[in-house]
Order: C-alpha cells, then structure tokens, then sequence
C-alpha cells in the first residue's frame, strides 16, 4: 500500500481554483519531492493531506487512511514542519518537544526522554532552555524537525524546509532528512529549489498553475528533455572546423548565440578526453570547455514553458 | 491518542503554555493585573466619597463596593488577552502544529480557556488581596470571598470562549485587539463601576439586563454583604449563558478555519 494515495484532489478558494485535481502516489520508505513556483499549489496540497484544510474535490489516504473521514488516524501517523517553522518565539526549545510530545500522546517521563534525545540529534542540546525567539533561522529548522519527529512518524511532510537558510544550514537539513529516510520514514518533502529537489528526491512531481505537469525520478525526468552536451568556445575564425570536427564525434545542437559548438556527449563526462583529443589532433585551441546536463529547471521550462520563480534565490550547496 | 487523561494532560499543558506566555509578555499581562489596579486606586481615591451619594447602596467602603469591578475588567482583560495570544498563534502559524496532532480540537481551544481561567483566578485573588490590604472587609468571609473566585474564575472562562472564537473566525490579532474598548463600554454598561440604582436612562435599562451586571452583582454581594443564593444563581446562569454562547461560536468558527485553512 502506498504511504501517500492521492486521486483527482482538488481545492478551490472561491473562483481561485489552487489546486485542479492532482494524481500521486508515494511509496513507502521514497522521499517524494513536490517541486514548483510560489503559488503552484504546493502549500495547499500538503495542508489537505496533512488534515489542515478539506479538500473541495477527490479524495487523498495517508498512511492507510483517508484524509478527511479518518483525520485523527492520519495526524497520528504523520509529522508535519510547515513553511516558516511554526514556533512560538516564547517558548524554550525543550518547552516545545515537551509539549510536542504530549500533543502526540507521549506520557511524561517518555516525552522528557524522547525531548532531550531529539535535541541532541538536531544539535541543539547546548540551546534548549534559550528562548526560540533568539535562534538563528537554521535553528529553528532543526527544531520545527525534531518536533516532528517526537512521535516517530511513518510519514514527515516537510514543506520548504530550507527556504530562506544559508548553505551550510541547508547542508545540515539536508543529511537529517536522508538519515530519516534511511530509517524507513516516507518524506514528502514541497521546495522550489531544484538542486533540493535532485539531491533528495527518489521521484518528483512537478506542480504548476494546480496541476502536476511531470512526474518521475530526477533522472527519467532530465533524459526526457535532453541527453549531456560539451559547450566549447574555441578560437577566432575556429569556429567552422571546430564544428567539422566535432560532427565526426557525434552530433551536433543548435548553438544559441552561433559562437559556441555544442556537442552532444552520450557517456558525459567520460566523452570529454576524446572530444579534447580531436581538437588537439587538429590544432584547434579551445577557450573554454563545459560540460552541460539537462537540469529540472529545462524539465520545468519544457513542461511549463517557463523558468522556474524562486531559483535565483538558491544558494549552491 | 484516547482518553480523558490523555486529553486532561494536554488541556494542562496547553494551559500552562497560555500562562507563560502571558507572562512573558508584558503586553498581556498589564492589561489584566496594571491597568485594573491603577483605575482602582484612582476610582477609589477620588471618587471615595460617591459612597455618600443619596441612593448609594449600603457598603463598608468604596474600595469595597470597587473591588468587584475591578476583578470584572481584570477578568474580561483576561478574557481579551487570551483572544489576542491565540490569534497571534494562528497568525504565526502555531496553531497549525496543534491542528496537525492527533488531539481532538476542543481540547486546543479548552487548553487556551484554562489558561485564561487560571488568570481569572490570579487577577481575583490579586484584588482580594489588595481590598483586604487597604482595609476592606470580605462580609461573606471565607466562604464568600472563595465564592467570588470562584465566579471570576469561570467568567473568565466564558468570556475567554468568546475570545476565543473571535480569534478564531478572524484569525487576526489587531481584530481582537481591536475590542478591546467594547469591553470597556459592556463594563461600563453595567453595575460594574457605578450602582446601578444611581444610573440615568438608558443605561439604566442597558444595566438592567446586561448579562454582566448579574455577574458582577454575584461577585460583589459576597464582599459587600454576604451570600445571597439568589444572586449566585443569577450570576451562575449568566455565567453559563456566556459560556454556551462561547463553545457554539468556537465550535462554529473552527469549522470555518478547517473549511478556508
């Protein structure tokens, strides 16, 4: 049975129709990363499945059961870090997973315990009776975590959980939610940072406009739209034979400024010696060599026709 | 996750998070314990001599007579403070992390009015404390001046209820705040500061059936007089009024935040 069924879900606000009846399915132990622009949809998809808001359309099960007919099954099951990390900046970090804990039904000594575990494991030990109002934005990440974690859930959505942090702090959220899923816990994780969504994801939805345009793992989805390719920029007046030669090596793309060559290179990178070699061989000096892969952003623009909002804010890990 | 203990402990802890945060900020705390305390001690020192007036009815003092109110707008404060905290929860986003726990909902909204209650608690015993301090008799003793708690505290609870709601219908801070002089006006429409019987037309009348004035009246005759079952009840039943009245709109609007997120 799939951890996450979703069948034609669809939510409206009024004439605004935010989500147009969406199919998914998530298997158990599969990170599902939910790539899209702001306003995509994405949000109020993980607010219905995680019993947040009702759908207006279709149906959606979480981990067995049914998202509105059996809510209270599904919070049990789930843990839930929305966007913005919902904490009170009075409490203390240890106040929070204590009282996590006995939101999710942990008696007391075993919520102190599990508290002071999960604190440890986000690195926050040395922090737990400061104020969260003085955390630093990575740690209150790392805290919005733990507490989803206090109860062990079979299912953790995470939506946007690195927004708006330094790449070191991305890093760490990063590696925390890989080891979450080796330990078997089925991630639904919403982001509109691409890379986020390669490193992570077993398998991707694309959602734009309400409605899931492309889904697959990151690798099926890049081949779909383009094999690796050498860009090179060569020498004045090198241009012609650089192409000749290149056309004997495989096949060529349409250059987009008519200055480079752009060879396409099914093994990648292991093509590269050759295609140096052969310049070499004919006297071609080259300024510049690059090997470029399809990324999800051309998933995207294939998909959508248009670049992917937000991505400039990404910071490179 | 079953149980009346279950949900009893997180009633509690939702309580004693409400409580915290009132007094980890002052802005909701000087509502209910300074603001009340510096009126009372302006009313009573200029306005002492209002005992006097020609229809006043019979007290000790008019630090006595004072002392009711004074727990009434502490209470009602409270009441408004905890509208605003739980709206600032939903603004920020925190009452989705207790939506999202497998906890039956009206235990969040009972968490946030026991909170509330426990303010109403400390504010009357604050003002009994202060009334016997300067010199004020509590005539019903023991048993009235646990009494008058008593109401205060579970008018606390009903006037946190519809707080509450409004906090939730709103979902916004500067919406409950924004009430904050209409209870000054319902105080001020009712027994609470001035004797009913020295009042003018209409608010007069308004006084008469302002559900407030039984409250306040039930609070007060333990002070100024002794236990009086009739008005006990009559503040009880209005007690309960206001507390249905909150549990039918909170119940309402929480449906309404699940059908619009």
């Amino acid at each position: 049975m799939p951890a996450i069924e979703v069948v034609g879900l669809e939510r409206a606000f009024g004439d605004v129709r935010a989500v147009q009846g969406i199919d998914l399915e998530v298997e158990e132990g599969e990170i599902y990363g939910f790539l899209g622009p702001n306003g995509a949809g994405k949000t109020t998809t993980v607010r219905m499945l995680t019993t947040l808001l009702l759908p207006t359309g279709g149906r959606a099960g979480v981990a067995g059961h049914d998202v509105v007919a059996e809510a209270r099954q599904v919070r049990a099951s789930i843990g839930v870090a929305l966007q913005e990390a919902a904490l009170d900046p009075l409490m203390t970090g240890r106040e929070l997973i204590r009282l996590q804990a006995t939101l999710q039904g942990l008696p007391p000594a075993a919520g102190r315990k599990r508290a002071d575990e999960l604190l440890e494991r986000v690195d926050l030990a040395g922090a737990a009776d400061r104020r969260v109002g003085g955390y630093s934005g990575g740690m209150k990440r790392r805290l919005d975590l733990a507490a989803a974690l206090v109860h062990e859930p079979r299912v953790l959505f995470l939506d946007e959980p690195t927004t708006g942090l330094d790449p070191v702090s991305r890093k760490t959220i990063w590696e925390e939610v890989r080891e979450l899923n080796d330990d078997g816990t089925t991630v639904f994780l919403t982001t509109q940072y691409l890379e986020e969504a390669d490193q992570l994801a077993d398998n991707v939805g694309i959602i734009d406009r309400g409605r899931i345009v492309a889904e697959g793992t990151p690798e099926t989805l890049k081949s779909e739209v383009g094999t690796p390719h050498v860009e090179l920029l060569v020498g004045e007046g090198a241009l012609l034979e650089a192409e000749r030669v290149c056309a004997e090596l495989g096949r060529l793309l349409p250059s987009k400024d008519g200055e480079r060559v752009l060879l396409e290179v099914a093994q990648g990178a292991a093509d590269i010696p050759r295609v140096v070699r052969a310049l070499d061989e004919a006297g071609i000096a080259v300024e510049s060599l690059e090997l470029v892969r399809p990324t999800l952003d051309d998933v995207f623009v294939a998909k959508t026709g248009h670049r992917l909002e937000g991505e400039e804010e990404a910071v490179p890990v | 996750m079953s149980g009346l203990g279950t949900n009893a402990r997180v009633v509690r802890a939702l309580g004693a998070r409400s409580i915290r945060q009132t007094f980890r900020r002052p802005q909701l705390i000087s509502p209910i314990i300074v603001f009340p305390t510096l009126l009372l001690a302006i009313q009573t020192g200029g306005a002492g001599a209002g005992i006097n007036l020609p229809g006043f009815p019979p007290v000790q003092s008019f630090l006595q007579f004072m002392l009711a109110g004074s727990m009434m707008q502490s209470m009602m404060l409270a009441g408004n403070s905890g509208g605003i905290a739980f709206a600032v929860d939903i603004e920020m986003g925190f009452t989705d992390r207790l939506f999202a726990s497998p906890i039956p909902r009206f235990a969040i909204v009972l968490g946030r009015l026991a909170g509330t209650a426990a303010l109403g608690l400390f504010a009357s015993v604050w003002f009994l404390a202060i009334g016997l301090i300067f010199g004020a008799h509590i005539e019903g003793g023991i048993p009235g001046a646990l009494l008058a708690t008593f109401l205060i505290t579970a008018s606390s609870l009903a006037v946190g209820g519809i707080g509450a709601a409004i906090a939730l219908r709103s979902g916004s801070a500067s919406v409950v705040q924004g009430l904050f002089p209409l209870v000054l006006v319902v105080l001020f429409l009712s027994s609470a500061f001035f004797p009913q019987e020295l009042m003018i037309e209409p608010a007069k009348t308004i006084a008469e059936y302002n559900p407030f004035s039984f409250i306040v009246e039930g609070v007060r005759e333990p002070i100024v007089s002794g236990i009086d079952a009739k008005q006990t009840l009559e503040a009880v039943a209005a007690i309960v009024g206001i507390i249905l009245l909150g549990l039918a709109l909170s119940a309402s609007a929480l449906r309404h935040r699940l059908r619009v997120g």
